[in-house]
């Protein structure tokens, strides 16, 4: 593609810069264009997690005791250790996006891998949190066991969760493999100031995926905590 | 000859500024642990919620550029947000409504209401 691009830009008046697709008249257009349709999809992703939101919303407001029973089941310490980790990946996410913009590839490829390295840490607390869960029979299922007085609604607390964290959780895996591509292509200094899309707009994936988990924590592991107690 | 192709146009923030942000968050994030540890009785749910919108909105605005983004990229995330709205609140007038008419058809008939699981409304659920 680049290089039929090359060999078109010849018969042009003016020369454009390489990575610039001839259906766009400018390189500022073709990178709006690009946030546009990374936005759009990514609004498509806020309706997918928002029917389990929905779900979450509508079951909380009939099982309410149940909620506070299963809540205090997850590790807030673990949890909260989780949200501090991501969104420092998110601080290092938008480092390497701006590294990208000022042309400095190593910078990016650096701040990419200590992102990449906070997004595995995340999924390692929470393997080891899932792992908890097995070992307790907390997981939804035949095996599942709860002692309390609302089991039955508890295992659907913890249904929403697994399928929650484990829906962000996999979003994560697919953000690193994206995220590996991206550091490979800096590595090989395919990012220029005038061109690192690519950087930008798997930036706005990372900065998504955080921003589901900045609602999940308070809503699975911090509701109806300090009611519980009383 | 230096080529004559228009640059991105990216708005490039200072480091400090992303730093700053990430401090913000920190702070939020403190804050809502502790008022999860806090009996605010029917407020600890809106508090927690507001919260987390304050943080998502700070991650949009600031590590997503959306504060300097164009016009349409700007309507296409509020009517995205708004849909989502839509969703919430008009299933939720419909399941936070159910318990109402259940009470007054109880009320009327003077006999206790028979209905499915659904219509116990919001109460304290169904056990």
């Amino acid at each position: 593609m680049s290089n039929g691009i090359a060999a078109r830009a010849d018969l042009h008046e003016h020369v454009h810069h390489p990575a610039l697709q001839h259906q766009f008249s400018s390189m500022e257009q073709q990178q709006e264009t690009a946030t546009l349709g990374m936005w759009v999809f990514l609004v498509t992703e806020i309706m997918f997690f928002g029917g389990l939101f929905m779900a979450y919303l509508v079951y909380r407001v009939w099982y309410p005791e149940a909620w506070a029973e299963g809540s205090v089941e997850l590790d807030v310490v673990l949890g909260g250790l989780n949200t501090v980790v991501l969104i420092g990946s998110s601080l290092t996410m938008a480092l390497a996006v701006r590294s990208a913009q000022v042309g400095a590839p190593r910078a990016t490829v650096g701040w990419l891998g200590i992102t990449m390295a906070l997004g595995a840490t995340f999924l390692v607390v929470k393997g080891f949190e899932y792992a908890h869960k097995f070992q307790a029979h907390h997981v939804p299922g035949p095996d599942f066991v709860f002692e309390g007085p609302h089991a039955k609604q508890v295992e659907i607390f913890l249904s929403l969760y697994f399928a929650m964290t484990g829906l962000h959780a996999l979003h994560m895996v697919i953000g690193i493999g994206l995220l590996s591509v991206i550091t490979w292509m800096a590595h090989r200094r395919r990012f220029t100031p005038e061109w690192y899309s690519p950087v930008e707009m798997s930036g706005l994936y990372w900065h998504f995926v955080d921003i589901v988990w900045i609602f999940l924590f308070p809503l699975l592991y911090l509701v109806d905590r300090a009611h519980h107690f009383v | 000859m230096r080529p004559t192709y228009s640059i991105m146009s990216g708005h490039i923030a200072p480091a400090r500024s992303y730093v700053l942000i990430f401090a913000l968050l920190m702070v939020f994030t403190a804050i809502t642990v502790a008022v999860a540890f806090t009996n605010l009785g029917a407020f600890n749910f809106p508090v927690a919620i507001s919260i987390a919108i304050v943080k998502a909105t700070l991650v949009i605005l600031f590590f997503m550029h959306v504060k300097y983004s164009s016009h349409l990229t700007k309507l296409i995330i509020g009517s995205g947000v708004f849909f989502l709205l839509v969703m919430f609140s008009l299933t939720m007038t419909d399941y936070l409504s159910r318990g109402w008419q259940t009470r007054r058809a109880t009320e009327a008939s003077g006999i206790r209401h028979q209905g499915s699981g659904l219509s116990q409304g919001s109460g304290g659920g169904h056990r």
